[in-house]
């Protein structure tokens, strides 16, 4: 058996037996509308996390994330407010913007051989001190544009709404998969999250590949910003703090190795969904502190590296064997 | 001839690595290239694979000059390399490995089939039967490194140099990678084989060059070379040359203690070493060839499998360098720069370093102590230093070692190794440290003393033990010790029995 997919088939398992044993208490858990909810509620969290992914893959991180999501719904929301502009131009240039932003931390780690730790720590301020710079309010989105966006929906069986966020994430997922797992520039990333310097030996380019990741993640959290615009109809500065730091527990959970080389896009989906599922079930409870969640997600965590390191473990023993 | 480097020439800042080095490597045959630490066989191959640029000299392949730029350069070229280890990515698949940046893609997606069926052709032929789905880090070292050849034939396809490929394969592994050395000779490839072993090097060697301060000393063919000669040829020596003289007997005491069975498995087989109260044990044995481990073994740097150390009240704990220096050792490395000063603290704090590890972060030796500490030994070893508080970095290489000698002095150790104690510094430090090995032994301290230099270990040693292909061979005492009995030990097990009768 392979040992590198074993964190995979964990987190699906963690998933399903925490579904599990929220339908023995709330049978009602089980419907295609919780689905539905879970798909919506954390779609711009599973689209940041699809770029979080390829970076931790990579052996980096990006700190940003949250940041520029805030960034975006501020942007959108000024822009629709104050030009005549149809949202989807604006959309485009935000990705731009978001693209190019990330491309350009991404440049920085590597000509700077900085820590990607600390070039992303600054772009965080920066993309929120820009968020600010342009309102300090919440500005209300109220373009029909984004009332289609919001109401698009296609009913399961079950009367579940299968919602264009959760359809998005969705996609994203997919791209992630295949840009990950079935391109040239995916087996890079893996390649320098291995081991930077025998990848360089290997003939592998390690600066263009460095600021793809990073305007991939770019990209990847302008498009959550999108998402989440579309989700609460407003922008505010203020909003998505830390939701790195999900992206990156979600990343984690997912069975992804925080020290990079080693993970799936896959279990990124899994990760988030398990996050939201704690969620949910705090919802139909209705008597736990919200704060469980954060508690629970500290325990995932906490399991998920002492099995990675566990794995570890065994795969030098099988090799010794 | 498929390759030849000729008089190459590379400076670095203070020495001449290469000096006018010229080494030719003909189509389909085997090339050993020894040489002791130093000798500039790594800087050859750098200067080849385009890792180092040459200051001077030519390189030409196939009849045409050429100018590798990079290792990725080189290879296009045709010159590829396997280093001893990290040449691969253990996390990706062997497939991925072998095909990486060149996947065969379908519709812009790589295809795993047209991967595997890549993979598949590029290891025929090397009698490996191993799933390519599975990560390369799940097989032996030996297979990886038959992977890493592979790819290089692969990319390359006319010069192969392996650095030091053997140095962790068992001898069933070794057997297995030579089986594909000679596939590859008899392909038509030119090899270049780097390593320590001389066993290995003639088993499979047609010729063999010999380079020493960075110059071309011989090349010969393997056939018929005489071990004892090529041992000198590395080591520069003459069998006639003089014998004892200037030694300095100790007065060893009592045995201090005993290391029974020793050993680590693949790096240093079991041994047995005794150890007396002020006597100095020299450790002579060409580079690789397990001097260093044993050190390692008995400092607990490498935790050791097998047998135990002992004193008069008992076994010791050697299992890590911690609890070594709580019993009383001491190891000053061979490899200064990377594990021994830290070259950005001053001479002080490098100096109270262990005594502070030793007594606990807890208990903070007051800085007026260091510094007293720090000038006593300054001015006891007749360090060069403008002062106390001059970082380590900027002293000359022999004042940092009488740093690092200080550092342990300071802990008074019963047990010191020293390993390459006068590697890179000038001839009026040598003799400084060789005064201060003799002052430290007359005070009651043991020394494990490992050199390559011969007259050193001649100079200063009661006792020295010769280590070869990682095993322990010989035993030298008193008048026994001579550069010529070390030298024909080295090379062979029967001719150090007939030195010593």
């Amino acid at each position: 058996m392979n040992v590198r997919r074993l964190p995979l088939y964990a987190t699906i398992a963690i998933f399903l037996v925490a579904y599990l044993l929220c339908w023995l208490q709330f049978p009602n858990i089980l419907s295609t509308r919780v689905v539905g909810n879970l798909l919506t509620d954390n779609a711009y969290l599973g689209i940041a996390a699809v770029g979080m992914t390829v970076v931790i893959l990579s052996g980096g991180i990006d700190l940003s994330v949250g940041s520029v999501i805030a960034f975006a719904g501020v942007f959108i929301a000024v822009l629709l407010r104050d030009t005549g502009l149809h949202p989807l131009p604006v959309f485009a240039l935000l990705l731009g913007l978001t693209t190019a932003f990330g491309a350009a931390q991404g440049a920085l780690i590597h000509a700077l051989a900085m820590p990607a730790f600390i070039v992303t720590l600054a772009g965080m301020f920066l993309a929120r001190g820009v968020a600010y710079l342009l309102t300090l309010d919440s500005v209300p989105i109220d373009h029909p544009f984004f009332e289609t966006l919001q109401k698009a929906y296609w009913l399961m069986p079950g009367k579940g709404r299968l919602t264009l966020l959760g359809v998005l994430m969705l996609l994203c997922v997919a791209g992630g998969m295949l840009l990950a797992h079935r391109t040239r520039f995916g087996t890079n990333v893996f390649a320098i999250g291995g081991g930077q310097g025998t990848a360089r030996m290997m003939g592998v380019p390690i600066g263009r590949t460095t600021v793809l990741i990073y305007a991939f993640s770019g990209f990847m959290a302008g498009l959550a910003g999108i998402a989440f615009a579309i989700y609460t109809a407003a922008g505010y500065p203020l909003a998505t703090v830390g939701v790195e730091l999900n992206a990156i527990a979600a990343v984690v959970i997912g069975g992804t190795l925080l020290s990079g080389g080693s993970g799936t896009v896959l279990g990124t989906l899994f990760g988030v969904l398990t996050m939201g599922l704690i969620q949910t079930y705090i919802v139909f409870d209705g008597t736990l502190s919200s704060w469980w969640t954060k508690i629970v997600i500290g325990l995932l965590l906490f399991l998920f590296i002492v099995l990675q390191k566990g794995l570890l473990r065994i795969g030098q023993l099988q090799r010794t064997a | 001839m498929l390759l030849q480097a000729r008089s190459l020439t590379k400076r670095f800042p203070g020495t001449l690595a290469l000096d006018g080095v010229t080494f030719e490597l003909a189509a389909g045959e085997v090339h050993a290239l020894l040489g002791e630490n130093g000798a500039g066989k790594s800087t050859l191959i750098k200067c080849l694979t385009g890792a180092y640029r040459r200051d001077g000299g030519e390189i030409v392949l196939d009849g045409r000059p050429v100018d590798p730029q990079s290792t990725a350069h080189a290879q296009e070229l045709g010159i590829g390399t396997v280093y001893q280890e990290v040449n691969l990515l253990p996390n990706l698949t062997v497939a991925e490995n072998l095909t990486l940046g060149r996947q065969p893609r379908r519709w812009g997606l790589t295809s795993r089939r047209g991967m595997r069926a890549l993979a598949r052709e590029m290891l025929a032929g090397y009698g490996l039967d191993i799933d390519v789905e599975r990560d390369l880090g799940a097989y032996s070292v030996a297979v990886q490194q038959i992977v890493a050849i592979a790819r290089a034939v692969h990319l390359s396809g006319k010069v192969l140099i392996l650095d030091e490929p053997t140095a962790s394969l068992d001898a069933r592994e070794v057997a297995m990678l030579f089986d594909v050395v000679r596939r590859l000779r008899e392909r038509g490839l030119g090899i270049v084989f780097v390593s320590h072993f001389l066993d290995q090097v003639f088993a499979i060697s047609d010729r063999i060059t010999v380079l020493r301060n960075g110059r071309h000393i011989a090349t010969t063919e393997a056939a018929g070379l005489d071990r004892l000669r090529l041992v000198n040829l590395m080591l520069g020596r003459e069998l006639e040359q003089a014998t004892g003289h200037g030694r300095t007997a100790h007065d060893a005491g009592e045995e201090l203690l005993r290391a029974e069975r020793l050993g680590k498995r693949g790096r240093i087989a079991p041994f047995d070493l005794s150890i007396r109260k002020g006597e100095v044990v020299g450790m002579a044995g060409l580079l690789g060839s397990g001097r260093t481990e044993t050190a390692e073994v008995l400092f607990g740097a490498t935790a050791a499998d097998s047998g135990a150390v002992k004193d008069r009240a008992g076994a010791i704990d050697v299992s890590t360098p911690a609890r070594a220096i709580a019993s009383g050792f001491g190891f000053a490395p061979e490899d200064r720069k990377t594990d021994g000063i830290i070259g950005d603290l001053s001479v002080r704090e490098n100096i109270a370093l262990a005594l502070q590890a030793h007594r606990g972060w807890a208990r903070p030796i007051p800085r007026a102590e260091q510094r007293r500490l720090a000038e006593d030994f300054i001015r006891r070893l007749d360090i060069r230093t403008p002062g106390p508080e001059k970082p380590v970095g900027q002293l000359s290489g022999g004042n940092q070692q009488k740093v690092i000698l200080a550092r342990w002095l300071a802990m008074n150790p019963r047990f010191l190794i020293l390993d390459e104690p006068t590697r890179g510094i000038d001839v009026g430090a040598h003799a400084e440290v060789l005064r201060l090995i003799n002052e430290m032994v007359a005070g009651g301290m043991s020394l494990l003393v490992i050199s390559s230099e011969l007259e050193e270990l001649v100079t200063v040693s009661d006792r020295v033990i010769v280590v070869r292909d990682r095993r322990h061979v010989a035993e030298l005492t008193g008048q026994e010790i001579t550069t010529d009995a070390i030298v024909r030990a080295i090379a062979a097990p029967e001719a150090a029995t007939e030195a010593a009768e």
